[in-house]
């Protein structure tokens, strides 16, 4: 046992020379990561400002007046759009089409008189569809302002009135930190395909392998050694996440030592888990093609049905059923807890079982389909 | 006896790549295996050294199976597989050290052990140094120099000087004499330089089609085909029966030809060559170059191998999955 030990130090201790040897790979696998957490979280976190929207007034009384002049109200506060005048429709919808705005709002020329006849008029909205995202803001924003418009001249039967007070557990979330655990996972899982899957086919092909075959290496501390050597790497990626991403997300406290310890725990299950997925597959490769055809299936495969971007309750049932076996949803749903909830362990129990039983099950799959011979 | 291959078989499907193989090796001998491309020997390397399992046969390793006691014979032997497999990124000494604690050798023996191989092989100046700034030859050495640091009994080198430039390949060959003697070293190697195989091998076994076809020293391979001397001319033009003319000279004892070219097998060359010079030019036949040269092992080789080109396909190293790459033997 202590000689197994030794020489499954022996390969860890090489996969480390090397990693230190290879600047480029430590970049790649704890610096690409951030950068997309950066760029993501920014890129889907932000409301969204300054659209340009066509307002045609064909009415021009008071009523038609006080509309604009709420529209430039937003414009000069919310800022979600500003307002264009057009003299006609045409030209409007024109430059709807060639992209110059956003949307064309349309007062009738009869707006006013049916206001103050009490006859609800309706006033158009038209939007450029293309980009749900910008279309819908504008409605949510023209929708508000109009609720306001229209409290100003209903007359209520009731005395009192009703209103929803919401109350949140935790602080705002920003979309930014709703991303950091996702982001942590995937840096770990980058390290995995990395060191599981290119670097060991790679290696296999290059006859390197054929070295350690001749020694006494057992099956047994080939694998744990490719394991563990890949694991401390996942793990390295997974650490520089956890602090530097929180930092940068800005997580409160984001170096609470009971905190980051909890966090240091999870990432060395998920890497386990992953790279012992990532070994699992590969155990029978020796192409390297194959292992960098299928990381971005992969990636796609296991990221997103995984909860890190979009709630699984949202997927269809064949999409929850991956998310089931996932170890991503186990790792990104603990992730959550720790750096969004700051919950104990206790909350994360159900997921450090999976993923420590998903990692020995892997693991003992890839042992007993591991060929000690060419 | 350091090895014994009995019967040893390898087939892929239908094809063998090693067929019914018997040899010995005895303690302290350099066994050179010989044969074309796709002859075999990287496949029996392999079998002894534990990386495939033959088909049938059997085959020991100072009395230990290479199936049934392969962590033994994992133990007594050194491997230097025809890839330079040493890793890039790190330093020589790293490399070696690595290799040392796989063997679980203790600190100290492994420090001395390491310090005396790269003295062995010269490349003690450049211990802390990347591999990845190693010449090819600077790489075979620190190879070689890794695949003794247990201090294995037999040393398996397969093409060790393939690919290196004539300074380097002599080098190589002169360190593997040394380590010899002085490690006391059963080394079987395979080789594609015959010149090499003639002046270093104690015993040269020539493989081909996955059959053994001769096994001897070099020396008495060389007896053992017709002639002493080689004379090999070709003619401007060839008359009819210029092959029997040939064979009708002195001390022939075997002509090929190849088009215009004939290769004369002479029990004494300068008495053949005369006559044959004499015979041109009575017949009026241009002799457009002709050379004399002694037996060597190439002959050898040609006489036992043929000289048609082998364009075989490779049988895989591995099997079934089709995610598999095929690896060339």
């Amino acid at each position: 046992m202590r000689n197994a030990l030794k020489r499954i130090w022996a390969l860890i201790e090489r996969d480390m020379r090397r990693f230190r040897a290879s600047p480029a790979l430590m970049v790649v696998s704890m610096v690409l990561p951030l950068v997309q957490l950066v760029v993501l979280g920014y890129a889907f976190g932000g409301k969204i400002k300054n659209m340009e929207v066509g307002v045609v007034d064909r009415d021009h009384r008071v009523p038609a007046v006080q509309l604009r002049e709420m529209c430039s109200a937003v414009a000069a506060n919310a800022k979600t759009f500003e307002t264009i005048s057009y003299s006609d429709q045409r030209t409007a919808l024109q430059d709807l089409r060639n992209g110059r705005i956003n949307a064309v709002l349309n007062i009738p020329p009869e707006f006013s008189r049916k206001v103050l006849a009490g006859q609800n008029p309706n006033i158009a909205l038209i939007e450029d569809n293309t980009d749900q995202f910008s279309s819908s803001a504008v409605t949510e924003s023209l929708t508000e302002m109009l609720s306001t418009y229209n409290a100003k001249k209903i007359a209520l039967r009731r005395t009192g009135t009703v209103s929803l007070s919401v109350v949140e557990v935790y602080p705002y979330v920003p979309y930014i930190q709703f991303l950091l655990p996702g982001t942590i996972v995937l840096a770990i899982f980058v390290s995995a395909m990395i060191g599981g899957g290119i670097i060991y086919i790679d290696d296999k092909a290059r006859g390197l392998h054929e070295g350690y075959l001749v020694t006494p290496l057992t099956k047994f501390d080939l694998i744990m050694g490719f394991n563990l050597a890949g694991a401390i790497k996942a793990m390295l990626s997974g650490l520089v996440l956890v602090t530097i991403g929180s930092l940068i997300a800005g997580i409160p406290d984001p170096l609470n030592l009971l905190r980051l310890g909890r966090m240091l725990i999870l990432v060395v299950f998920t890497a386990l888990a992953l790279i012992s997925m990532m070994f699992l597959i590969m155990v029978r490769v020796n192409d390297p093609l194959v292992p960098r055809a299928i990381f971005g299936v992969l990636n796609t495969v296991l990221f997103f049905p995984s909860g890190a971007v979009y709630p699984i309750n949202a997927f269809p049932p064949w999409m929850k059923a991956i998310a089931v076996v996932d170890p991503f949803t186990y790792a990104v749903h603990g992730f959550k807890s720790l750096v969004l909830k700051n919950t104990g362990l206790a909350a994360i129990g159900g997921d450090l079982l999976f993923l420590g039983t998903f990692a020995l099950l892997a693991m003992g799959a890839a042992t007993l389909l591991f060929r000690r011979t060419l | 006896m350091d090895v014994e291959v009995d019967n040893l078989t390898k087939c892929f499907g239908d094809f063998c790549a090693v067929d019914h193989l018997s040899f010995t090796v005895n303690h302290g001998e350099l066994f050179g295996l010989l044969g074309p491309n796709g002859a075999g020997k990287s496949t029996l390397i392999r079998i002894l050294t534990t990386l495939m399992p033959p088909t049938s046969g059997q085959a020991r390793i100072i009395g230990h199976d290479v199936v049934r006691s392969a962590n033994e014979v994992r133990q007594a032997i050194g491997v230097i597989p025809q890839a330079m497999t040493s890793d890039l990124d790190l330093t020589a000494q790293e490399n070696m050290a690595i290799f040392a604690k796989l063997y679980c050798i203790p600190r100290e023996q492994r420090k001395r052990t390491i310090t005396e191989l790269l003295e062995a092989v010269d490349l003690v100046q450049w211990a802390n140094k990347p591999v990845k700034m190693f010449s090819g030859g600077m790489r075979r050495r620190l190879e070689i120099a890794r695949g003794l640091v247990h201090e294995p009994k037999i040393f398996f080198l397969d093409e060790p000087t393939t690919g290196l430039d004539p300074v380097s390949r002599v080098s190589v060959w002169e360190m593997l004499s040394r380590l010899k003697k002085e490690r006391d070293l059963t080394i079987i190697v395979t080789t594609h330089y015959m010149d090499e195989a003639d002046r270093l091998c104690d015993r040269v076994a020539i493989v081909d089609h996955g059959k053994l076809v001769a096994l001897d020293s070099p020396l008495k391979l060389k007896a053992s085909i017709p002639g002493q001397n080689v004379i090999e001319v070709s003619f401007a033009t060839v008359p009819e029966g210029w092959t029997s003319v040939l064979e009708g000279l002195p001390d022939v004892a075997e002509v090929k030809a190849e088009d215009r070219v004939f290769r004369i097998a002479s029990h004494n060359g300068p008495r053949t060559t005369g006559a044959l010079i004499d015979e041109a030019r009575q017949a009026e036949v241009a002799i457009a170059s002709l050379s004399v040269q002694s037996t060597t092992l190439d002959d050898v080789f040609v006489h036992y191998t043929g000289r048609q080109l082998r364009d075989t396909l490779q049988a895989p190293a591995n099997s079934e999955s089709p995610f598999m790459m095929r690896r060339e033997r």
